[in-house]
């Protein structure tokens, strides 16, 4: 793969606050075109990671580029072609979603501004609220309005944090049909999220905690790498039968599912054996595949023990 | 490639956005031009006042015609209210320690013989100038009075001796406070106090706003580079600053009939460095404070020798060496003499230009350490 196809290309950035490493010498290759997921329990280091690669925050450890441009030396070409969303909304609240457009468009000096402005209103919908003032915006129509925002310019890479944080259910399933398009338009995503079912939208993933990349690939690649056995236990007094199982021999994680337990471990065999000595007429046991929750549960657990 | 380099475009930006958010928070705009006015009404009327019905102890050792002439002029002018007669030494200095009286006013025993035969009588006025604006106004017209009674009373030949000396020698004893600040010094000095006051806040809450908002992370973020973002956001202010400079003249000409006999262009043109300065101090403030808070305490903290050191308060030349020193560095002293220059004096540019350049070099310096210290990174 040549460099030209990866519009991010980086190799052990680290960022340090004080005594403390946020981000620990991650790599990280993101084709063009694709939708990556970032994902990572609070405070793992998304957010700073993001930073660096936007040229908000210098890293203090490895290199690398984004679009080609060096993230030491050439922050301001990264920043002339990146849209990057903020966690928290940062657009002016006293001005309205029409005057918040138009100043960015301004500062990038976008070609044709009055024409672009009103483009990326009626792409997304926000044509009828062009006059509201921005600080008065629901949460989901103030994530759109940050969206248009940072499409203005014609990024060719979207940094999204957390962009669904907060959203409902039917504005993030129009909110992913929009990524969707706009990478099969060539643009390029980086998304960090805590919902699941949006990682299972992405082309790639990665998992970071404490600072760490613990796993990254296709959806089905960081499931099989994680070597996770899953058993779901159905029927009565599940919490009692929960409290019975953790700190059983093989068991790591008992989480509750609904009217369901799911019971993991990496060890295949010692799990069944604990399995077959706890188990009772009452219960039914199951043996699924473990989702994308099980694992990452499993490698926050794992992260806890070795690194904080 | 146009990132790394100034453009005017990002600029415009700003200040287009400046204005509507100006424009929004109308609260501020309003303090804006209500702080100018609010501070003219106190400081000016009650500094201006004219004090009058003075409290003065009198030690009149002459029976003569003359002084009981001088006497009865004093009581008639209403600056004065004898309030103690022949008192003796002692006695008038205490009053004047515990601030009883405000004058002492001692005429000598040959004061009528003296002044018969032209020999300019000294009279002696001890005057508590702790408040110089008190005593000013009532030591002029006691001068005025003698000039004009004497005039009238003085017959045929010796009408010769109203020369210009006048014919009575007033020696001030001014107890104190050697300097007097007159009523007109007050009003043109308003205008550099409330400029500094009303500039430095309302910018240093600029950039510390944008940062507490959050909003500074989205504007880090795009291509815009620290010296666009500083003077985009002071240009706005350098208007409202302008505003409240006509404010405090048209104030100063029709409330308080300040005369102004040098040019208004001039002075127009020099209140754009002052008002460039404080806007400067006021986004060097924000670059270094983490909240509002922090940035409104540290526009106070510079407010204050502002206002206490730089002439407006006490008399620039009464301030200790080191107040001195520390009243040069600050922009306001320099403004001060350069309006009182232009407004009372008539100074041309020749004459400011010594006030002229520190605040130039003051702007200079304000700025550059305002645009280094903007990071351009959140690290
Ligand atoms: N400017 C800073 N100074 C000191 N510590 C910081 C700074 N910014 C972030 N941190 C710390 O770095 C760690 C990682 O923070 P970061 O915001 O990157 O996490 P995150 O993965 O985005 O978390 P979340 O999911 O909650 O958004 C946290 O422990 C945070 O306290
Ligand atoms: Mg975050």
């Amino acid at each position: 793969m040549s460099a030209t196809d990866l519009a991010i290309d980086v190799t052990g950035v680290t960022k340090r606050f004080g005594d403390k490493t946020v981000v620990n010498a991650i790599d990280l290759s993101v084709r063009r075109g694709e939708i990556y997921g970032f994902l990572g329990p609070n405070g793992s280091g998304k957010t700073t990671f993001i930073r660096m690669l936007c040229g908000l925050l210098t890293p203090d450890g490895g290199s690398g580029t984004c679009l080609g441009y060096d993230l030491r030396t050439q922050q301001a070409e990264i920043k002339r072609h990146v849209g990057y969303m903020t966690q928290k909304f940062s657009y002016y609240e006293d001005l309205s979603i029409r005057e918040n457009l138009d100043f960015i468009a301004r500062i990038y000096a976008v070609p044709d501004r009055p024409a672009a402005v009103q483009h990326s209103l009626e792409r997304l919908g926000l044509q009828n609220r062009s006059h509201q003032l921005a600080g008065q915006l629901s949460g989901g129509w103030k994530q759109r309005l940050a969206l248009a925002a940072c499409l203005i310019h014609s990024p060719q890479l979207l940094l999204l944090d957390e962009p669904t944080a907060g959203v409902d259910p039917k504005a993030r399933r129009e909110f992913w049909d929009e990524i969707h398009q706009l990478a099969a338009d060539g643009l390029t995503v980086l998304i960090t999220t805590h919902y699941m079912d949006e990682a299972e939208r992405c082309h790639r993933l990665a998992y970071l905690a404490y600072g760490n990349l613990l796993a990254r690939g296709t959806l089905a690649e960081v499931l099989a790498a994680a070597h996770l056995t899953t058993w779901s236990v159905s029927g009565p007094g599940l919490r009692a039968l929960a409290a019975r199982l953790r700190g059983q021999p093989g068991v790591e994680q008992v989480v509750a599912f609904g009217t369901m337990l799911h019971v993991s471990g990496h060890d295949a065999a010692l799990l069944d054996a604990t399995r077959t000595a706890a188990s009772d007429p009452d219960h039914e046991w199951k043996k699924i595949n473990a989702g994308l929750e099980d694992v990452f549960i499993s490698l926050m657990d794992a992260a806890k023990d070795n690194f904080a | 490639m146009s990132e790394r380099r100034f453009t005017f475009h990002r600029l415009w930006a700003i200040v287009l956005k400046e204005f509507i958010q100006m424009k929004r928070d109308r609260v501020t705009f309003a303090m804006m031009v209500g702080i100018p006015l609010l501070q003219l009404l106190m400081f000016g009327y009650a500094i201006n006042s004219d004090p009058r019905h003075l409290p003065t102890a009198l030690r009149c050792a002459d029976q003569g015609p003359f002084a009981r002439t001088f006497i009865q002029a004093m009581r008639t002018s209403d600056y004065f209210v004898i309030v103690q007669d022949t008192a003796s030494e002692a006695e008038v200095q205490r009053l004047l320690q515990v601030g009883d009286v405000q004058f002492v006013i001692n005429i000598p025993a040959d004061f009528s013989r003296q002044l018969l035969r032209g020999e300019r009588p000294s009279v002696l006025i001890e005057a508590d100038a702790t408040d110089p604006a008190a005593t000013g106004p009532a030591l002029a017209a006691v001068n005025a009075l003698a000039g004009s009674i004497f005039n009238r009373d003085l017959p045929g030949p010796l009408a010769k001796l109203h020369g210009k000396a006048g014919p009575v020698d007033f020696r001030i004893h001014a107890h104190y406070n050697p300097e007097n600040i007159t009523q007109y010094n007050v009003v043109p000095g308003l205008m550099g106090v409330v400029l500094t006051m009303t500039m430095v806040i309302i910018t240093a809450l600029a950039i510390t706003r944008e940062r507490e908002r959050g909003t500074m992370e989205n504007l880090l973020a795009t291509p815009v580079r620290p010296f666009e973002v500083m003077v985009g956001k002071i240009l706005p202010y350098i208007a409202v600053g302008y505003i409240q400079v006509t404010l405090i003249l048209i104030a100063a000409r029709f409330l308080f009939h300040v005369p102004m006999v040098g040019s208004l262009p001039l002075l127009y043109t020099v209140a754009l460095l002052f008002i460039g300065a404080n806007l400067a101090v006021g986004i060097t403030f924000s670059t270094l404070a983490q909240n509002q808070l922090q940035a409104v305490q540290m526009a106070f903290f510079f407010f204050l020798p502002s206002i206490l050191l730089s002439g407006f308060m006490f008399p620039f030349r009464g301030m200790p060496p080191w107040a001195q020193v520390v009243g040069s560095c600050l922009p306001n002293t320099h403004f001060l003499r350069i309006v009182r220059g232009i407004l009372l004096k008539g100074n041309g540019f020749a004459e400011i230009t010594p006030e002229l350049w520190p605040l130039l070099l003051f702007l200079t310096v304000a700025m550059s350490v305002g645009v280094k210290r903007y990071r351009q990174t959140l690290d």
